[in-house]
């Protein structure tokens, strides 16, 4: 059963890749050996965020770009993964993305699906990636991935994604906002969506300067790359730089979301011309290894565990006997 | 150490527009720990259908206060069998005549929740469901 799952994802089946994606969320030790299997398959596929506060249109203007791409000549296949937050509570959740999206319905070319965090905080789940990586391998050409309504340091998604849209929408907050640290510094694009409400020329100002300012204070930081400032020995290029496109969409009326999609595809020309594609590419796999590695120790170590081990240290903590560094010392011993 | 977690899609089939009722089921699900695909109204069998395949849901929940449900339900039951989706748990709330439920009962609908059914009811019923397919 295992390899034919893996066989048909790589055909396209549908039913398929569904199962592989629970497998995957479910964290199962045979969907290791499967994404193992699949991986060789990887890479082809344009990975796009999508990320903003929560309310600013994010799904309808995914919607609407895949609508958009599947018009194109010819049509590239597009998967979506929508994210919505897990109860910190109850552990469930209600993922309404596909609410907005019904417009995609009967088209064989889309495949959407929706994802719980399950506890993750950067606006992704852990299993988000990987499930790139299975409707990369079933041959999907576009992947939307559509984060949690995001606050300002929900920053997973540039690591995850070759194009990070940041959608603004009018009245969401003043100047100051665009030139604090986190959401903005992510963005290729910025889509500020409702551009039929007031205050969208401010919206869109507030953000050209915050540009302007990054400009001139090179060295810049995207995508969590330090880009390197211009030696003096290395003249300017001008050329070389990207500057996050302002792009004004009626998600709504899908107005404005052609010119947004020609958008992301030149940020995605930049990055192959400039190979930037592979630099990135290197950050990205580097911070997933750290992440896989952190994720399987913590397995390990609390297999190890007594069943009462943890619950002993906890008390001890909250009885101010012992700190919780120490605390963490002791519980590493058990790798030795 | 696997995470599983029951999933379960919601949907409104047909033309009538009430919806607190499956607002209120899929909110206590959540609160139950479920996962909830909630897909809006006015959803045909076959969006139905291909939702659930696509979500790989272990549950479909359709709401229906139409009384169109004799029409509806068997189309997303076929359809769930069309697709290779037999394991999927299918369940039904609404207004459904007791005449109707063994109609129902016998293409395959496992739980028929009617007017007065706590969310409580749903939620061990769902349980036990899932797990018994396993």
């Amino acid at each position: 059963m295992p390899h034919n799952l893996i066989d048909r994802v790589l055909s396209g089946d549908r039913r398929a890749t569904a199962r592989l994606i629970t497998l995957i969320e479910n964290d199962g030790p045979q969907a290791r050996g499967m994404l193992a299997a699949l991986f060789p398959h990887t890479g082809q596929a344009h990975v796009v965020g999508v990320t903003g506060a929560p309310g600013t249109g994010k799904s309808t203007l995914v919607n609407e770009l895949a609508k958009a791409y599947r018009k194109k000549d010819p049509a590239p296949r597009v998967g979506i993964i929508a994210v919505d937050p897990t109860s910190p509570f109850s552990g469930g959740a209600l993922l309404g993305d596909r609410i907005r999206m019904r417009d995609l319905f009967g088209d064989p070319g889309v495949f959407i699906r929706s994802m719980a965090t399950r506890g993750s905080l950067g606006g992704l789940a852990r299993a988000t990636s990987d499930a790139v990586k299975v409707l990369d391998a079933a041959g999907y050409d576009i992947i939307l991935v559509e984060t949690v309504g995001a606050g300002q340091s929900e920053v997973d998604i540039a690591k995850a994604a070759h194009t990070t849209v940041v959608v603004e929408a009018p009245g969401l907050g003043d100047d100051v906002q665009a030139i604090k640290a986190g959401i903005l510094e992510i963005a290729d694009v910025f889509a500020v969506n409702k551009a039929d409400r007031d205050g969208v020329e401010h919206t869109v100002m507030a953000l050209e300067m915050m540009l302007d300012l990054n400009h001139a204070s090179r060295p810049t930081l995207h995508h969590g790359v330090l880009m390197p400032a211009e030696s003096p020995a290395e003249p300017a290029d001008e050329t070389a730089a990207w500057r996050p496109p302002i792009c004004k969409t009626i998600a709504t009326r899908g107005e404005g979301v052609p010119a947004l999609l020609e958008a992301v595809k030149a940020h995605r020309g930049y990055l192959e011309e400039t190979h930037t594609m592979a630099l990135r590419e290197r950050t990205r796999v580097e911070d997933e290894l750290h992440d896989i590695v952190g994720h399987l120790l913590v397995h390990r170590l609390m297999a190890r565990l007594r069943p009462d081990e943890l619950a002993h240290l906890v008390d001890r903590i909250v009885a101010r006997e012992l700190d919780p560094y120490t605390a963490a010392e002791t519980l590493l011993q058990k790798m030795a | 150490m696997t995470d599983r977690r029951i999933r379960v899609l919601i949907a409104k089939p047909g033309l009538d527009g009430h919806d607190r009722g499956a607002k209120v089921v899929a909110r206590a699900l959540r609160d139950a720990g479920m996962e909830v695909i909630y897909t809006g109204l006015r959803q045909t069998p076959d969006m139905i259908v291909e939702a659930a395949l696509q979500e790989d849901v272990d549950v479909v929940g359709l709401s229906i206060l139409s009384g169109a449900h004799m029409t509806l339900v068997p189309r997303v039951v076929e359809g769930l069998k069309a697709n290779g989706l037999d394991q999927v748990v299918v369940t039904v709330g609404g207004i459904i005549p007791d005449d109707d439920v063994p109609r129902l009962n016998a293409i395959g609908v496992k739980g028929i929740f009617g007017p007065g059914t706590s969310t409580q009811q749903i939620i061990a019923f769902i349980r036990q469901a899932v797990a018994g397919g396993e």
